[in-house]
């Protein structure tokens, strides 16, 4: 397996113009696609990873990595759809009703995609139904609910309760977060675990596909 | 909106940094019970909120009882400190403002509470209603029709009746491009959110609280706040997702929006959150609160000391109404802002002893933090002239902008002011986009397109595509 050095350079350095232009190249000079995910974007993303935990990357720089992830990414998916390949896990990630707040989701949900991942993001003050119609719609393996208000906080337990009433919760990993959830309240009301950060968040959905 | 005149801020209202001093504002506001806010003295505001609870028809008599709770001690509290005088602010929770008579319901509560307190001991005092900004419920934002707006517009009207002293919102128009533009570091996107957006929704949304106001007599238009925008910067700063010396120059940009509620109608108090107050008290010579060191209840900021030295009401944010050892937070909290404001108010009592107060509290924390740095007086005297200085809300900002790097140049030339490798190129990054910014918002706005169009309703903003060949 060959690894590009311009391909990862450009994801390190969030150049999503580049990453694009040197994708098309290699994959005219005939890479194989899975190849070029496992042998030089995968790493790149986990460099930028590394970079952002020992805080010589800001959350721009994180984004930007993976913005030309996700447009190197665009070339391949539909050649690895040809050939019957898959790489994506399905997230669905939301604020739960009654929360407006949703820097915090929408933080989660962009590094999520960057790394990698399949996200659909169903915005803030999200009903249990609206949770319920998207697990069914696009089967994701891991729900993302975020709640910053002390108050919307039993709304995450709702949704909970509503998805197992729904017959879905065996389905799914549900995983919560944002400024009031503690990991012991993650507990209490049934989530199979928090974050306290986007980061984090990103390498909880990473262990929990990886151990599934 | 009616034909209400503007007011466009073209010199300072505070001359120099001497004069900008906590507790003294150009004009006092009169308002609620006999309450003179800016005239001399600085008040607590206090702000609560509920536990962890659901909110619901079934546990509605519940909500009523915390606040009913809530209101008694806190203001039992106070007069058993002889506090000189109070502000309670009750900020609606979402599924208040979705329902507009609840959150009508429990404003006339308070007022009661209060109106009794005042008769019988005669406790000066005021309730501040913060209904919560909802207009952003659709992607991209209605702000100017749809049921999020009349929920809200609602809500303040029936607010307004049911006893609301001050009138306020943390509004949101911008922020649906801002938080995107921030968290990739886009400074072009955040001076066209802050700049270009958040002015044209701030003033026509005041427009309408101006109106409301107008229907209600003795109910003031009190002022906004740039939560949505610099304290998201602040707090993502503080998690090292973003540059300190970004939520710095975010921080002083922000002033240009907030401004524009005075320019329609706001008299202050500014709100709590808004760390950009002292510059709108400079300009506008309008009162406002201020919070820092006593609202670590709710969050974290590194201008702990440094955002007492300019305020007129001195506030918590918000805290939960859980049971602490000497009482019930809100009441605990209620004593630890009053203990805050009785000190500043002796100090001021003794010639000079304000400006000594104040720049202690300046010197405490100004160098430790980019943030503090820009919230010195001196470096909101700068910014605010810059402000003024300009003509459109775009060319405002970007000055505020340029006043705030150089705020951070000079105090990191000077060895005052230590920045990591990160943050010093940060600061370059965004010395050289400020000077990239094309010189008028029509040529900003139609960058933008390709980027953000699909994040925002041109409508919502009074801009409308112009058709090709036109």
């Amino acid at each position: 397996m060959v690894r590009s050095e311009e391909l990862y350079d450009a994801i390190l350095n969030g150049d999503a113009k580049k990453a694009h232009a040197v994708t098309q190249a290699t994959l005219a000079a005939g890479a194989v696609p899975m190849d070029l995910i496992t042998g030089t974007m995968v790493p790149a993303m986990d460099e930028v990873g590394r970079l952002f935990e020992t805080e010589e990357y800001f959350v721009p720089e994180l984004l930007l990595a993976g913005r030309a992830m996700k447009s190197a990414m665009e070339l391949l998916r539909p050649l690895m759809a040809t050939s019957g390949e898959k790489l994506s896990t399905r997230v669905v990630i939301g604020t739960v009703k009654g929360d407006m707040h949703d820097i915090g989701k929408n933080l989660v949900a962009s590094m999520l995609e960057g790394s990698g991942f399949e996200v659909f993001d169903l915005g803030a003050d999200v009903s249990p139904d609206k949770f319920v119609a998207a697990v069914e719609q696009h089967t994701p393996q891991v729900v993302c609910l975020s709640a910053l208000l002390t108050v919307t906080m039993p709304a995450m337990k709702t949704t909970i309760d509503v998805l197992k009433a729904a017959g879905l919760r065996t389905r799914v990993k549900i995983l919560i977060g944002g400024a009031p959830v503690t990991g012991q309240y993650a507990k209490e009301i049934g989530a199979d675990g928090y974050s306290e950060s986007a980061s984090g968040a990103v390498s909880l959905v990473r262990q929990i596909v990886a151990g599934a | 909106m009616t034909g209400r005149l503007t007011r466009r801020f073209s010199t300072l209202a505070v001359s120099s940094a001497e004069q900008l001093l906590y507790g003294v504002s150009p004009h006092p506001l009169h308002c609620g019970l006999g309450l003179t806010i800016g005239g001399g003295l600085v008040y607590p505001e206090v702000n609560f909120t509920l536990p962890p609870m659901n909110i619901d028809r079934q546990t509605w008599t519940e909500v009523l009882a915390h606040y009913e709770q809530m209101a008694s001690e806190i203001l039992r509290r106070a007069a058993a400190l002889a506090t000189p005088g109070i502000v309670l602010e009750f900020k609606l929770l979402p599924a208040m403002t979705e329902q507009p008579e609840w959150g009508a319901e429990i404003t006339a509560l308070l007022k009661r509470q209060m109106r009794a307190y005042h008769e019988k001991h005669h406790l000066p005092c005021a309730l501040r209603v913060t209904p919560t900004d909802m207009r952003d419920q659709l992607k991209p934002p209605q702000l100017r029709s749809g049921e999020a707006w009349e929920q809200l517009r609602l809500s303040l009207n029936l607010c307004a009746e049911a006893g609301a002293d001050i009138l306020s919102i943390e509004s949101v128009g911008g922020k649906e491009v801002h938080d995107q533009a921030l968290m990739y570091g886009d400074f072009q996107g955040i001076v066209f959110a802050l700049g270009v957006l958040a002015p044209r929704d701030m003033s026509w949304l005041w427009g309408q609280i101006g109106d409301i106001c107008d229907q209600h007599p003795g109910v003031v238009p009190g002022g906004d706040s740039a939560c949505g925008f610099a304290n998201t910067t602040m707090q993502l700063a503080h998690q090292k997702m973003l540059p300190e010396v970004l939520a710095a120059v975010v921080r002083a940009m922000s002033a240009v929006r907030s401004l524009a509620a005075f320019e329609q109608c706001a008299v202050g108090p500014s709100k709590d959150c808004a760390y950009e107050g002292p510059v709108l008290k400079s300009i506008t010579g309008h009162p406002i609160s201020m919070e820092g060191k006593s609202a670590s209840c709710a969050h974290f900021s590194p201008l702990g000391n440094i955002a007492a030295g300019m305020c007129d009401l001195w506030s918590n944010e918000s805290v939960q109404n859980v049971r602490l050892l000497s009482g019930n937070a809100p009441e605990v909290f209620t004593e630890l802002l009053t203990y805050d404001c009785r000190l500043m108010n002796a100090a001021a009592a003794s010639n000079g002893g304000a400006l000594q107060m104040r720049d202690w509290m300046t010197v405490s924390d100004q160098w430790l933090s980019p943030q503090a740095a820009v919230l010195s007086p001196e470096a909101t005297m700068k910014i605010a002239t810059a402000i003024v200085n300009a003509d459109t809300p775009y060319h405002r900002t970007v000055a505020a902008g340029r006043a705030a790097v150089e705020v951070l140049n000079h105090g990191t030339e000077a060895g005052k002011l230590h920045l990591s490798r990160k943050e010093q190129q940060w600061l370059m990054r965004i010395d050289e986009a400020l000077d990239t910014l094309p010189a008028g918002e029509e040529t900003l706005i139609d960058a933008m397109d390709a980027q953000y169009e699909s994040f925002y309703d041109k409508s919502s903003y009074g801009l409308h595509r112009i058709a090709v060949g036109a």
